[in-house]
């Protein structure tokens, strides 16, 4: 029982760590808290769910979902965020417009019903593990996380873009005065970061479904672990992710009366005791 | 698609309206007010009973009782607070004669409040709260072509009973709807022999099941009877069947768990399930059939328990309207017209009538998802039971002394 | 000052004259401006005058509502113990969130005051034998003097020109001005030997408190309370009504009350896409004008009128 339930909270955190990875890139580099992060999630989820439908190849939504919320998220940047570049709160602000008028367009296109990215047969069903049967289809998304943290490390500790992210999350004046452009490296790890939202919402999609409150809910955990872990680090998201995913799972089952506030409790003290979280960097 | 029309419907009606307006005689037209969630959690619902209603004026050309039929439509974006204001602004601003609609029972509870004090007909084909039409009821609040929570959950525990089913384990989402299904259900299981093994109650909106479903397994219910409503009853469904469980025990479901509105986005996992209403899509009646044909050509798919209830509720208005001569100025005459309509052919089935606290009385259908010839899955029945009203075999005054259902009291009787 | 009596004096006018010249459905609406108007100015005097925005204020607001409606409809106490009770929980519950949150700023101040709103949001939502869970609490509790709308918006109305005046005195006074001085430099208010973080402090309790009465005032209007009181849309509407009025300028409350609630019943008559146009407003207001109508309205007074400028 414990296992399965344990089993349950790290493939929710691999989940959480796709959305989150992504929101903390931006957080800790652009300094923007981009409150759009779930309508982004769930836009994606619903372009991968009509590609993957038409299509009938899970691969090709989640594929087609990633490069779209990142082309969306190059348009937020460029068209909208580049007038507020600087004033943290009003970017904060003019995010969560963004997510609102995000929200009701897809609203608008896909309607209110409940939907299910369809997987492939293969993801279907349960998975013999000794003792328990698991869903074949979490355990992928568990394996999706581990491989894209491999891949986000790769990046950000073995290629010049990364260092130049983990530089700017580190000290962002001294890169722009050392002559990089760093408008560009902004613009790639706003699209890099939206592009994530999209696979997540592609990925969570198949097993927690897509509806209108979706992006509100997976916002709010993506928060959380960027709280807990701490911005910018790669790391703190997946330390972050662990935790957040196990106290909501554990948390559901143990004390569902205090539902928000395991989650939201851990978050409000950390902000007020040590806001940078975990492993976050102070600048 | 059926949005587009939608709107092109509602806006070619706005302007023909005030046209109509203008040119009308006498009396104006008969406001209709209505409230629906088009926005928030459960907009997709939100949308069907707008749909659903404004059909039927369309089908007999916004007349009734000799008046023009103007409907208002206003958003109550899932949640009380913009309930009460909406309704506010459809009565004060708008000034429509009577309200109709929301879906949620908490929504449904503010607005019943606001037309307490000022004597508003509110008319509930989908609020199901138990109480409104029981130990709090209030006169101008009726509930034509609806149900009460645990009236359509009785039947379904009597027919487990029926078919062997011994021990059962509830799992509902923890609210007043909830608390009121598994409530009609335990009571007349446990009272026919069956034992309740434990009852699970989870948050609103929970994404994921699999914590309570390796306990549900190792305590080998014959049965289980998940109540749930809109994402939650996808996912529960979805869930169930990704752990292996659907072979494994049966699975019960309130009625808006294998509704429409849930199952046309399902697959194979749906198949089987087995739940209780007075709405069944796929039941071979001509009304019904005519119904459903009529909202599948409208709006390309089969319609959800929101779109019917409401139909059939526009329909319940309409002869109300003739009974009382479209004088519903007159609120005692127009509300006794209401309580006295007997709807026949209409998708409700054979006449139905409120009883004398202000709710319908229905047959009920035990029915079962199964794919129709093209494909589509709908809920066809299995069995029926005739004339189930809110107090199933109970003495009303008798039952009314029991407290309301509540997560501390589920009817459950002791062996 | 005399500058500003003339304009003062035909608007208070009109406030009065509102339920002759706007009967009926349309004095409501005005009583609600009223009461947001008060709400988004106790935003705006953390926002503006101190340097801190907080996304918590709804749910203070909201914890006044559900204790107003508790002591009235649960205990079965006076409305008037009502108002003094809500306050009171309003009151303790600025000084929880400002313990909490003094120590952060800027964007880390909005986090932390939205997750203690979602905190106090899911106790209202779960726990049920006092709040009544998604149900909420309902039920009259206007006091039976104010009964009808003309003397309640009346009420309102000497209610919120009241709580402006305070907050007015409070932004003008000393402390406000070292608030002020806080908002453009902490460091150098701590090197000037100022105690910030008490400073911080009492203004948030402050602005709490001012909160509190506006739930107050809409826990008589409304009779009814429900998460959504305290949800994080609430502080979210509040504070676009700051916004667009303008932070920092106190008056712009009325202005972004008054826009944004007329907004709101123009747009729902004729579409169901309040939220989009919502959306579309914070964009706006963050691109094209962030210092809000009225802070426009200065930049361009001041703009076009040199020679009421002082060297």
């Amino acid at each position: 029982m414990l296992a399965f339930n344990a089993l349950n909270g790290v493939t929710f955190a691999a989940l959480l760590f796709v959305v989150a990875s992504g929101f903390t890139l931006i957080f800790g580099l652009m300094r923007i808290v981009n409150l759009a992060h779930g309508a982004l999630y769930l836009v994606g989820g619903y372009i991968g769910l009509t590609v993957a439908t038409k299509t009938g190849s899970f691969l090709a939504g989640a594929a087609t979902a990633a490069v779209a919320i990142a082309m969306v998220g190059f348009l937020i940047d460029t068209s909208l965020l580049r007038f507020v570049k600087g004033y943290e709160l009003r970017q904060v602000l003019l995010a969560l417009g963004v997510a609102l008028v995000l929200n009701d367009l897809a609203l608008i296109v896909w309607g209110g019903d409940t939907f299910t990215v369809p997987v492939p047969g293969a993801l279907q069903g349960p998975l013999r593990l000794g003792a328990i049967a698991y869903p074949r289809y979490r355990l992928f998304v568990l394996a999706v996380a581990v491989v894209l943290f491999a891949g986000l490390w790769f990046l950000l500790h073995r290629t010049r873009l990364g260092a130049l992210i983990r530089a700017g999350v580190d000290d962002l004046e001294m890169v722009d005065a050392m002559g990089v452009d760093i408008k560009r490296v902004f613009i790639y790890t706003f699209m890099l970061g939206s592009a994530l939202a999209g696979l997540g919402g592609t990925l969570g999609g198949a097993f927690l479904s897509l509806y209108p409150s979706a992006d509100v809910e997976i916002l709010v955990f993506s928060l959380a672990v960027v709280i807990i872990g701490g911005r910018g680090s790669l790391v703190g998201a997946g330390v972050g992710s662990l935790l957040v995913g196990m106290l909501a799972t554990f948390g559901q089952v143990w004390f569902p009366e205090l539902a928000y506030f395991v989650i939201f409790g851990p978050m409000a003290v950390l902000l007020a005791f040590r806001p940078l979280g975990l492993f976050g960097r102070a600048t | 698609m059926h949005r587009r029309s939608f709107l092109k419907t509602t806006g070619l009606f706005a302007l023909s309206s005030w046209a109509r307006r203008a040119s009308a005689a006498d009396a104006g037209p008969i406001r209709i007010g209505l409230l629906s969630p088009l926005t928030g959690v459960i907009a997709a619902g939100g949308r069907e009973l707008v749909d659903g209603f404004n059909l039927y004026w369309d089908q007999v050309g916004h007349k009734a009782g000799g008046r023009e039929i103007e409907v208002v439509v206003e958003d109550d974006a899932s949640n009380p607070n913009t309930a009460l204001q909406k309704a506010r602004r459809l009565v004060e601003q708008r000034e429509v004669h009577m309200l109709v609609g929301d879906i949620l029972a908490n929504t449904g509870l503010a607005v019943a409040e606001y037309v307490k004090g000022n004597g508003v007909p509110y008319f509930i084909p989908v609020i199901a709260a138990d109480d409104l039409t029981q130990r709090k009821r209030i006169p101008n609040v009726i509930r034509i072509a609806g149900y009460s929570a645990s009236q359509s959950t009785r039947p379904l525990a009597d027919y487990a009973l029926k078919k062997g089913i011994r021990k059962v384990i509830t799992v509902s989402q923890d609210y007043t709807f909830g608390h009121e299904q598994c409530g009609g259900f335990c009571q007349v299981f446990t009272e026919g022999g069956g034992s309740v093994l434990q009852q699970v109650w989870h948050p609103l909106n929970t994404p994921d099941f699999s914590p309570y479903l390796p306990q549900i397994q190792s305590l080998r219910p014959d049965a289980v009877f998940a109540m749930e409503t809109g994402a939650d009853g996808s996912r529960f469904i979805q869930q169930w069947a990704n752990f292996g469980l659907k072979d494994k025990i049966q699975l019960f479901t309130s009625m808006n768990a294998t509704d429409q509105s849930i199952i046309r986005t399902l697959g194979p996992e749906a198949e089987g399930v087995i739940s209780a209403g007075h709405f069944c899509e796929g039941r071979d009646d001509a009304a019904n059939k005519k119904f459903v044909a009529d909202y599948e050509k409208a709006f390309a798919k089969l319609p959800s328990i929101y779109a019917f209830s409401h139909y059939s509720g526009a329909m319940w208005l309409a002869e109300a309207f003739k009974a009382s001569g479209g004088k519903v100025e007159d609120r005692p005459r127009f509300l006794e017209a209401v309580r006295k309509v007997k709807l026949s052919a209409s998708p409700l089935g054979r006449e139905v009538s409120l009883d004398k606290y202000g709710n319908p009385i229905y047959d009920m259908y035990i029915r079962k998802v199964a794919r129709r010839a093209d494909g589509k899955l709908w809920n066809v029945p299995v069995e029926v039971y005739p004339g189930v009203s809110q107090f199933w075999k109970y003495d009303p005054e008798q039952y009314m002394k029991q407290p309301s259902y509540s997560r501390e009291f589920q009817g459950i009787k002791k062996a | 000052m005399s500058r500003n009596a003339v304009p003062f004096a035909v608007v208070a006018a009109a406030l009065c004259a509102v339920p002759f010249a706007a009967p009926g459905y349309k004095t409501s609406l005005a009583t609600e401006m009223l009461i947001f108007a008060a709400l988004a100015m106790s935003i705006d005097v953390l926002a503006g005058y101190a340097g801190r925005t907080s996304l918590g204020h709804g749910a203070i607001f909201g914890i006044a509502t559900y204790v107003v409606l508790y002591t009235v409809t649960v205990a079965g106490g006076h409305p008037w113990m009502g108002a003094l009770l809500g306050l009171c929980a309003a009151t303790v519950a600025a000084v929880v969130f400002a313990l909490l949150a003094i120590r952060t700023s800027g964007v880390y101040f909005l986090l932390i005051t939205l997750a203690l709103g979602m905190i106090v949001w899911g106790i209202c939502l779960r726990w049920t034998s006092v709040t009544g869970g998604e149900n909420g609490l309902r039920g009259s509790v206007r006091p039976s003097l104010l009964a009808g709308p003309v003397p309640f918006y009346y009420f309102v109305l000497a209610a919120t020109a009241l709580m402006s005046y305070a907050m007015w005195r409070f932004v003008h006074s000393p402390f406000g001005l070292t608030l002020r001085g806080i908002r453009g430099s902490e460091s150098r208010m701590r090197t000037l030997g100022y105690d910030v973080s008490l400073h911080l402090f009492i203004g948030f309790v402050v602005s709490g408190f001012f909160a509190g009465a506006a739930g107050v005032l809409y826990a008589f209007f409304n009779s009814f309370a429900s998460p959504a009181t305290v949800a994080l849309a609430q502080s979210v509407a509040a504070l676009l009504m700051v916004l667009v009025g303008g932070v920092g300028t106190l008056v712009g409350s009325f202005v972004g009350s008054v826009a944004i609630i007329s907004l709101e019943n123009f747009v729902s008559f004729h579409t169901e896409r309040w939220p989009m146009v919502l959306g579309l407003v914070f964009i706006a207001t963050m691109i094209f004008a962030p210092e809000g109508l009225v802070g426009r309205a200065r930049l361009m007074l001041a703009r076009y009128s040199p020679q009421v400028r002082k060297p």
